[in-house]
């Protein structure tokens, strides 16, 4: 059966062919219970439920991604494989460890159910999910094929859906869903914590008192992206303005680029976001921002971290500039680690990404 | 520093918009300056939680570490002595790029702690620091040294002007232990605060950096259920306990000098008791935590006299069995004198004198060598005034009690009265569980990397004040006193791998006992 290796070790399994939602969440329950009696220093983690619902073909690198969250992994992780022709509901159940627990300690055990199903089933769908789902625990909404039609029906069992705006071929399409998602759910955008490194930098930079009157003259902006992250910049460009007060339009195609302006404290804040072919990974590559006293502060990604220069005037007629580069150490935290992130991330509650979202969408209108 | 683009205007200062939803907070650029920088903390502990810092991105935008110890060596030899350090201690794998920077803004600076020069050299290197930055950097002094050596590094910082910088913060971070009596730790709080304001002073209770310590104030003050329980009409008593299977280890020195109360009862286990009794704060911010943490401190009479054999005991462990291996006693180990009567077990009954705890005893113990690792606080309530079921053929009913676990299994447990299924009402006690690691994804960080960051940004919530320090002492030095006195109070004797002395239960009111180890 597709998706055996999700759940990492497997300490107890349970399959069946031709099965049914009832006879699944006995099964969990009798798996939980024979797990316990066999060693109770295992216990089941209790903090979050993930539905994800997958293309069958695709499961085992759904299982890949999945695999390498690490401690993130939710608690009960339940996958619909879908394939369309499919006619019989398939099940299997795995619960599994994270390690042998050490004398006196105790140890969490992970579920995850993987239910086969078909075209035949999607009217069903929900009265399949919400029994595999434990009451009272947050649920998060996966569905990294696409599906709308399905999220959108799925959303009443849960509190917040993940998505990747990037994923989507058509940027300003992306930000148009992840906005009707939000009025209904919490949104965890993929593309966004992709950003969190850099809007904390940027924070950072302009935190020192003396620098922080700058912000409300920043004159320019540039983000260099993945080609296929238009998105993820146009959002971190969103979170400036959102933050900041500014009021954003519509960018132009410019070549590779796009290009437009925004109307911020001070005047116009010139804004241009630029494809970087070189970058391999989906996300940001670099970001630039002027001010109108001739400040300029970019960031880059760099081996070890951040790379960052800053050039400020340091005379009146700004003839005379001192620059200073470093590296902001860090370490990247890959797909994997992007993807455990926003995992954790259904747990919390960042009010700064609608209103990002909603600036970044007023400028791909 | 000449710079044009926002100067300073003299105007108030704008906030930050841009912090508004990000989890970690920026922190200002810093030079961190370890005293004591080859030493076992700095080794183990410092160095893996400023790489751990580096790891996630962190620290602060320009960081710099400067070691200052007493061996000569360059700045390459000691950055060689730090990877090793991290890729020895740090709870993850480092990584190659993110440590390599980390290790490019390592300096050293050799010299004896009473050496003016090694001031005037550190100085010169904090100076290049800045000069590299660009900036004025804060510059927070960690002093990981023996604590004979905190007054005169104190003292030097002060002669050589390092107390202050002109465009920067500086703080000043002091391991425990701070002082080994009150008249010490007076002394040295006088000393530090001749040359340093409160307000700069960071003194360590790593304890206090432990999520699980945190969490007992996020358990008393967001959940409204208890606190109406939270006080004499309803706890019995308090139980809190701080015991390790191990013995002392290669720490002989140390540890004989110190024992069990002063290492772990005068500070660790006097905060948790803070944290169980004090009232809820008007907010949480430094003051006003550590203000009602004093008020708890001040409210415990001071022993006197002949009440001190009556509310205390010490104890030494013998020769017995631990992990299933024959372990030596105390006074066997190697490095601790013969007639030593250091206490490696000591426990106290203490009483919060005071409108909400008047009447409660709070149960003190910690030590080495008992039967497993455990820290828990146990809260024990009030029997029900009347029971209609007949205790027969059960275990009975028994009084409600709230554990909260630090270690090693994190978590709350609250023993419930339940009926056994079957004909008769009869009753048995049953625990509902939660445990931390069961509710939540994240990992906790070390208490090293949150009580760093907090000292740099400036948050001192979790460190000790001066009068809080003081008012611990002042609890212990009389105890300590009486126990120093040759001939003082006899010492006790436990197996090793036991629950402890029976003398122990001396110490209980009449009908109360120690929990299982």
């Amino acid at each position: 059966m597709a998706g055996d290796d999700l759940s990492g070790r497997s300490d107890a399994v349970w399959s069946e062919q031709g099965t049914t939602p009832d006879a699944i969440e006995a099964a969990l329950r009798q798996l939980l219970v024979e797990v316990h009696t066999e060693n109770d220093d295992f216990l089941p983690a209790r903090v979050l439920n993930m539905i994800a619902f997958v293309d069958r073909e695709w499961t085992g690198e759904i299982a890949n991604r999945l695999r390498g969250v690490g401690r993130y992994h939710a608690s009960r992780l339940v996958v619909l494989a879908y394939e369309p022709r499919r006619e019989r509901l398939d099940a299997r159940v795995m619960i599994a460890s994270e390690g042998a627990s050490a004398p006196g300690e105790l140890a969490l055990l992970r579920e995850t159910v993987v239910v086969e199903l078909g075209d035949r089933h999607l009217d069903d769908l929900l009265t399949i999910a919400d029994p595999l789902v434990v009451p009272d625990l947050p649920t998060l909404l996966w569905s990294p094929h696409g599906h709308h039609e399905i999220v959108t029906e799925l959303l009443a069992l849960a509190q917040a859906v993940l998505l990747d705006s990037v994923d989507e071929p058509i940027a300003r399409e992306a930000l148009d869903r992840a906005c009707e998602l939000s009025e209904r759910a919490y949104v965890v955008d993929l593309a966004w914590l992709r950003s969190t490194p850099w809007r904390e930098r940027v924070a950072a930079s302009f935190d020192p008192v003396w620098l922080r009157r700058e912000l409300s003259a920043i004159s320019a902006v540039t983000v260099r992206h993945h080609p296929a992250s238009t998105a993820a910049a146009t959002l971190l460009v969103g979170w400036l303005a959102s933050r900041l007060g500014w009021r954003t339009e519509s960018l132009a195609a410019d070549g590779d680029a796009l290009v437009g302006a925004t109307h911020g404290g001070e005047g116009e804040v010139s804004v241009r976001l630029e494809a970087a072919p070189e970058l391999q990974v989906p996300g940001l590559e670099g970001l630039a921002l002027e001010t109108a006293s001739g400040l300029q502060l970019r960031l880059s990604r760099g081996a070890g971290g951040l790379r960052a220069h800053r050039r400020w005037p340091i005379s009146d007629d700004r003839q005379d500039c001192e620059e200073r580069e470093w590296t902001i150490p860090g370490a990247s935290r890959g797909e994997t680690g992007v993807l455990g992130e926003g995992i954790r991330q259904a747990l919390l509650r960042d009010p700064t990404y609608v209103p990002a979202l909603k600036a970044a969408r007023a400028m791909l209108a | 520093m000449a710079v044009a683009a926002g100067r300073p205007t003299g105007e108030p200062e704008p906030e930050n918009p841009l912090t508004a939803g990000l989890e970690r907070l920026p922190v200002a650029p810093t030079t961190l300056v370890i005293f004591g920088a080859t030493g076992d903390l700095a080794r183990r502990k410092l160095l893996p939680a400023l790489y751990n810092l580096a790891h996630e991105g962190a620290l602060p935008e320009r960081f710099h570490l400067v070691g200052v110890s007493r061996k000569e060596k360059e700045d390459e030899d000691y950055r060689s002595e730090c990877e090793q350090a991290i890729r020895r201690f740090s709870r993850r794998k480092p990584d190659e790029d993110v440590l390599g920077t980390l290790l490019d803004n390592v300096r050293y600076v050799p010299g004896t702690f009473d050496d003016e020069s090694v001031y005037g050299e550190l100085a010169t290197v904090l100076d290049d620091c800045e000069k590299e930055a660009g900036e004025p950097l804060n510059r927070a002094f960690y002093l990981s040294t023996a604590p004979s050596f905190f007054p005169v590094i104190v003292e030097r910082l002060g002669s050589s002007k390092l107390a202050h910088h002109d465009g920067g913060e500086v703080r000043l971070i002091i391991e425990k232990p701070f002082g080994t009596t009150l008249e010490e730790a007076r002394q040295l709080n006088r000393e530090v605060l001749r040359i340093f304001d409160e307000t700069q002073v960071y003194r360590i209770d790593h304890y206090l950096g432990k999520e699980t310590v945190q969490n007992m104030l996020a358990f008393r003050f967001a959940n409204g259920m208890f606190e109406p329980l939270w006080n004499r009409n309803y706890i019995d008593s308090v139980q809190i306990t701080a015991a390790e299977d191990l013995g002392i280890g290669s720490r002989a020195d140390y540890y004989d000098s110190s024992g069990a109360l002063r290492d772990l009862i005068q500070n660790h286990m006097l905060q948790l008791l803070c944290h169980v009794a004090m009232e809820p704060p008007v907010s949480f911010t430094a003051e006003e935590v550590r203000n009602e943490k004093v008020k708890v401190l001040q409210a415990i009479p001071q022993p006197t006299g002949d009440e001190i054999s009556r509310m205390s005991l010490r104890a030494q462990y013998l020769s017995g069995h631990a992990g299933g291996d024959d372990v030596p006693g105390y006074l066997e180990e190697e490095g601790v004198p013969e007639d030593s009567v250091t206490e490696t077990y000591a426990a106290l009954r203490l009483e919060v004198d005071n409108w909400r705890w008047a009447g409660v005893p709070f149960y003190l113990r910690t030590g080495k060598r008992l039967a497993r690792k455990v820290t828990e606080i146990a809260v024990t309530l009030k029997p029900v005034p009347h029971l209609a079921f007949s205790q027969d053929g059960s275990l009975g009913v028994q009084p409600n009690q709230l554990v909260l676990t630090l270690q090693p299994n994190e978590g709350v447990s609250l023993r419930l009265g339940a009926k056994i299924p079957g004909t008769r009402m009869s009753i048995r006690p049953v625990n509902m569980e939660f445990l931390y690691g069961t509710a939540f994804l994240s990992q906790s960080p070390e208490a090293y990397e949150r009580l760093i960051t907090d000292a740099m940004r400036g948050d001192a919530t979790l460190f000790t004040r001066n009068d809080e320090v003081e008012a611990q002492w002042r609890i212990c030095d009389p105890i300590v006193k009486a126990w120093e006195l040759r001939p003082g109070p006899p010492v006790a004797r436990y197996e090793a791998g036991s629950q402890g002395p029976r003398e122990a239960d001396g110490l209980l009111r009449e009908g109360d006992r120690w929990r299982a180890i």
